[in-house]
């Protein structure tokens, strides 16, 4: 009688024909100077106004209505875009689109990504699931980078939790706070794509501290008035594409600071509810 | 003409992202066909025919799905070589998870979902563990965290497999898969080439519809379980 694991009349799979060469350089690390995404075509079919360049230490918000393009540009740069994608814009690194092979090397190391997704599907315990990523990005003290993610998700999360609860038991706010634990400590990926942390149930502002420490591309798709004036640019979609390129002007400077004011006092209030006390007028 | 098979659990966008990597392929003037080894029912013919894929779906019915893929393989091949194909794809449903219907000397691609457990890999077994290419699909309803998590344990399983991200929906990475394709091996005739697992044995008394339950129905390679003391079934 065979047994489970051992083939018979044959010596396993390790005939492979032309394609071994494939299989390699998956922890190329590279960081890019900058990062193009050249125009592409828009809904109809237009062609889009012009490339977009990205530097390191600068962030750039998206802008536009629910379905105007913005999660589909955040694909197109993760996806490494080399004209596949219905937009039929193309990555570039340095200013040259790379080949087959570093688009191999380069896929899911490029970029770390926040999505919109709110929860976890992996059955898997908060700690073994922290620490298994640890150890597949290589980091030093896999044990040690854990404890580090859990404790930091934790300071974010409205409610703490345990490092041996299951992930899908995590509440919205828990699941967000661990993603972006996670994201800010254990990726070294050079650039980082945030969409609509402002639904979080987490502190917005340590959020995105925590996630600025590096100095990375970072592109952040927002509908908040705050993130988007904190941002070094806005990008404006319409219709499947980039209409508008924005900066800050000393008027939005003023309206920047009069908002943070108002945020401020939000969560004064908020906070001063969460307790049972009386409001006072500040 | 060139070959490849492709295996991978029920409902996890195979057939989706077959489709599109042909019509990536197509696109360049690459002419593609496909035979789909499935079980009971399949919509995919249809599925093929609006890609403008040629395609011929097969099903086993009553029959062992892995032993009808083997004794049919020769005859799929024949079909995919009449349509003029340059590329043919072999295309089987999920089966058991105990078989690999991959072959020595061609190419052979395994997909897998992000959604299936963090286990998947590990019990999928053969089938990705015997793979040149694991297409991982369904990856943007899941965390980056849980995409790199899950491409990790797929790692473990097989250290040597190109593992790919693909979404079978938008066709976001079939281009890639399409190009990885085109380089399969050539291969002129699958008669004597040789399936890099062996099938499942059988042929017991089942095997030929008994359908009542009790020892002394049970004759040809009949194996026997042991059980632990406390439940839980024991193979030898």
């Amino acid at each position: 009688m065979r047994t489970e694991d051992t083939p018979v009349g044959t010596t396993g799979g390790g005939d492979t024909g032309s394609d071994g060469e494939l299989a390699h350089g998956e922890a190329l690390a590279y960081t890019p100077d900058s990062m193009t995404l050249t125009a592409g075509r828009d809904k109809s079919g237009n062609p889009e106004a012009g490339d977009v360049v990205f530097r390191s230490g600068e962030i750039t918000a998206l802008l536009g209505p629910t379905g105007s393009g913005k999660s589909r540009f955040l694909s197109d740069i993760e996806s490494l875009a080399c004209g596949d994608t219905p937009t039929g814009r193309t990555l570039k690194l340095d200013g040259r689109a790379p080949d087959a092979d570093e688009r191999f090397a380069l896929q899911g190391r490029l970029v770390a990504q926040l999505t919109q997704n709110m929860n976890f599907v992996l059955d898997m315990g908060v700690r073994d699931f922290v620490l298994t990523h640890a150890k597949s990005r290589e980091v030093e003290d896999p044990e040690a980078a854990a404890s580090r993610v859990l404790q930091a998700a934790n300071a974010l999360a409205g409610e703490p939790f345990g490092p041996g609860v299951q992930l899908t038991q995590l509440s919205g706010g828990q699941s967000r706070a661990l993603m972006i634990a996670d994201t800010a400590l254990l990726s070294w990926s050079p650039v980082l794509l945030i969409d609509e942390i402002e639904n979080a149930g987490v502190d917005k502002r340590r959020a995105l501290d925590l996630l600025l420490a590096s100095d990375k591309i970072i592109v952040i798709a927002t509908h908040d008035p705050v993130l988007a004036l904190s941002a070094d640019r806005r990008l404006v979609f319409e219709h499947g594409a980039v209409k508008l390129v924005q900066t800050r002007t000393g008027e939005e400077e003023r309206v920047l600071a009069r908002l943070e004011a108002m945020e401020g006092e939000m969560s004064r209030v908020r906070g001063v509810l969460r307790r049972g006390e009386r409001l006072l007028l500040a | 003409m060139r070959l490849i098979t492709v295996a991978g659990p029920p409902s996890c966008g195979k057939t989706s992202v077959v489709a599109r990597a042909c019509g990536a392929l197509m696109g360049q003037g690459t002419a593609c066909a496909v035979v789909k080894f499935d079980c009971l029912q399949s919509r995919d013919g249809e599925l093929y025919r609006e890609a403008g894929v040629p395609a011929s779906v097969t099903l086993s019915g009553g029959l062992c799905p892995d032993h009808f893929f083997a004794t049919n393989l020769e005859e799929a091949f024949a079909w995919t070589g009449e349509t003029g194909a340059e590329v043919g794809i072999i295309e089987t449903a999920g089966l058991c998870n105990r078989c690999s219907p991959h072959i020595r000397g061609a190419l052979g691609v395994c997909v897998i979902d992000n959604l299936m457990g963090i286990d998947a890999p590990e019990k999928i077994g053969p089938m990705l563990r015997m793979a040149d290419i694991v297409i991982v699909t369904k990856g943007d309803l899941v965390s980056q965290a849980e995409r790199e998590v899950y491409r990790y344990r797929i790692r473990q399983m097989n250290r040597r497999a190109v593992i790919r991200h693909v979404n079978g929906l938008t066709g976001q990475g079939c281009a890639e898969l399409a190009a990885i394709m085109a380089q399969a091996p050539e291969v002129a005739s699958v008669t004597d080439m040789k399936l890099r697992f062996s099938m499942p044995a059988a042929v017991c008394s089942y095997c030929l519809s008994e359908t009542r339950i009790g020892g002394r129905y049970q004759k040809g390679n009949v194996k026997k379980a042991r059980f632990e003391e406390f439940g839980g079934a024991h193979a030898d």
